[in-house]
């Protein structure tokens, strides 16, 4: 039986952890510090998976009905 | 003149718009075949329209979703259990299942999975009648109840079960799995019978009337294959597949059976969700859930006040209830608070650690009276003053 990715889900978008550059462009633009983003925990299976430690930022893809596709960011927290 | 498509790209590349209305508006250009100056005005026109279809600055979103959904929320049954079109599964809908969803329930009141069937080549389970009935049996859980009869033998003090040998047959169970699993779970002297068929002999630890009653009643709940809490299993055929939907709900166990499809596999329990998938795809469900429960009513409530009230039951990481013990409860402001349940308590509390209330939200002012922090009572206006404008000359205005 071959792996499973919980990224593969239908239900999961995708998740990836952006860099420090993307981060700060990423705030400027909303004019906000990265503790109001909203969160994701560490042990969240998808943190898990895409091995996210607690201060990175994760961008999620989400497949949108209204927009077809959205950007969310979440912070990883404990 | 048409212009061409990478003309058209280059156009729209920069559109400050969602990628659904950018994709709708490049269709529809290419197909009517638009010159440089048309697409320039129909790019103007579009812009408009977006700007007046975003929501304001400063504008109550929160409110507006809630009664967006609040007001359909009164038309719903108060009690319905329905059959939702999947052969023979009872679910909650309508407003307890509404109810059920924001409070972010651990464990709904019926929990039910949809489990997909890998169909990677056509002899895969999903075509397959016999291997998903098969799958069926594995994952629904068997108790002796539906294999066996039990008789309490009291002058002997013994169980003495008699197993039907077809009902073993269908669920691919035998004997001596039923006799293990027996001597597994109950900690008693487990016999096959050796003189008559398909009979098992079960004698109590030490022989009194107190142990073989209890051990009678105990037996029933040993689950001897499948999953626990899965009642039952529910076998259809959609289009050419079958699918497989169960009463009770176990989403991290069933996916590690040889045959799911575990990318379209699903549950209704949003906290199951939660733990197997994450924080992302609970959000989803939420929204999913919450739209088919007012759907299945007839009620059309616009996805993005549902999306907002998900995006806030999952902002910290978890799904939080709406409700005392979540958004409601964790506000920072302690007026807005006890303007929400249990007054005293949070008064008193607040009270006794010294709280400091910053009036920043809008229920603390309005307990206060003062304008609140929306619309236009979130603008501040300041003046430059450019020239000196005497005391005088304002008096006599006003006069």
């Amino acid at each position: 039986m071959t792996k499973f990715s919980l990224l593969d889900h239908e239900s999961v978008p995708k998740h990836e952890i952006i860099a420090e550059g993307e981060l700060k462009s990423v705030l400027s633009k909303f004019l906000i510090d990265k503790e109001q983003l909203p969160k994701i925990k560490v042990q969240d299976p998808v943190s898990k998976e895409i091995g996210a430690a607690v201060g990175d930022v994760v961008k999620i893809t989400r497949k949108s009905q209204t927009a077809g596709e959205a950007d969310y960011y979440r912070l990883v927290i404990e | 003149m048409s212009i061409s498509e990478a003309t058209i790209d280059s156009m729209i590349k920069d559109l400050p718009f969602p990628s659904s209305t950018l994709n709708a508006l490049r269709e529809d250009v290419l197909k009517a075949g638009v010159s440089k100056k048309e697409m320039e005005e129909i790019i103007e026109k579009a812009m408009e329209e977006y700007e007046v279809s975003c929501i304001e600055p400063c504008d109550a979103a929160g409110v507006v979703a809630a009664q967006s959904i609040g007001e359909p929320g009164t038309q719903m049954t108060m009690r319905t259990f329905h059959y939702a079109g999947v052969a023979e599964i009872n679910v909650t809908l309508g407003l307890p299942r509404l109810i059920e969803i924001v409070d972010a329930r651990k464990i709904p009141s019926t929990p039910m999975m949809t489990i997909a069937l890998s169909k990677n080549d056509p002899e895969d389970y999903a075509y397959h009648r016999e291997k998903t009935r098969a799958l069926a049996w594995e994952i629904e859980a068997t108790k002796i109840d539906h294999i066996a009869d039990v008789t309490t033998d009291l002058s002997q003090m013994k169980l003495i079960i008699d197993l039907h040998e077809k009902a073993m047959e269908g669920r691919n169970i035998t004997i001596d799995q039923v006799k293990d699993k027996f001597n597994e779970e109950l900690n008693v002297l487990v016999n096959i019978s050796p003189d008559i068929d398909n009979q098992i002999v079960i004698t109590p630890g030490e022989p009194s009337y107190r142990e073989l009653l209890q051990l009678a009643k105990s037996i029933h709940n040993v689950t001897l294959k499948g999953i626990e809490g899965i009642k039952r299993v529910v076998v259809r055929k959609e289009g050419e597949e079958y699918t497989l939907y169960t009463e009770g709900s176990a989403l991290r166990d069933v996916l590690q059976f040889e045959g799911v499809d575990r990318a379209r596999t699903s549950t209704n329990n949003i906290n199951e969700i939660y733990e197997v998938l994450g924080v992302e795809a609970a959000r989803n469900a939420i929204i999913k859930e919450a739209t088919d429960t007012l759907r299945e009513q007839g009620l059309t409530v616009d996805i993005r006040h549902i999306m907002l009230v998900a995006d806030i039951m999952t902002c910290d990481g978890e799904v939080k209830q709406i409700g005392r013990h979540g958004i409601s409860g964790e506000k920072a402001s302690v007026f807005a608070r006890a303007a929400f349940e249990v007054t005293v308590n949070h008064l008193l509390d607040a009270g006794m650690r010294g709280d400091v209330d910053k009036l920043e939200g809008v229920t603390e002012n309005i307990i206060v009276g003062q304008p609140i922090r929306m619309g236009t009572g979130d603008v501040h206006l300041v003046s430059r003053k450019t020239g000196r404008v005497e005391p005088e000359e304002i008096k006599t205005e006003e006069e």
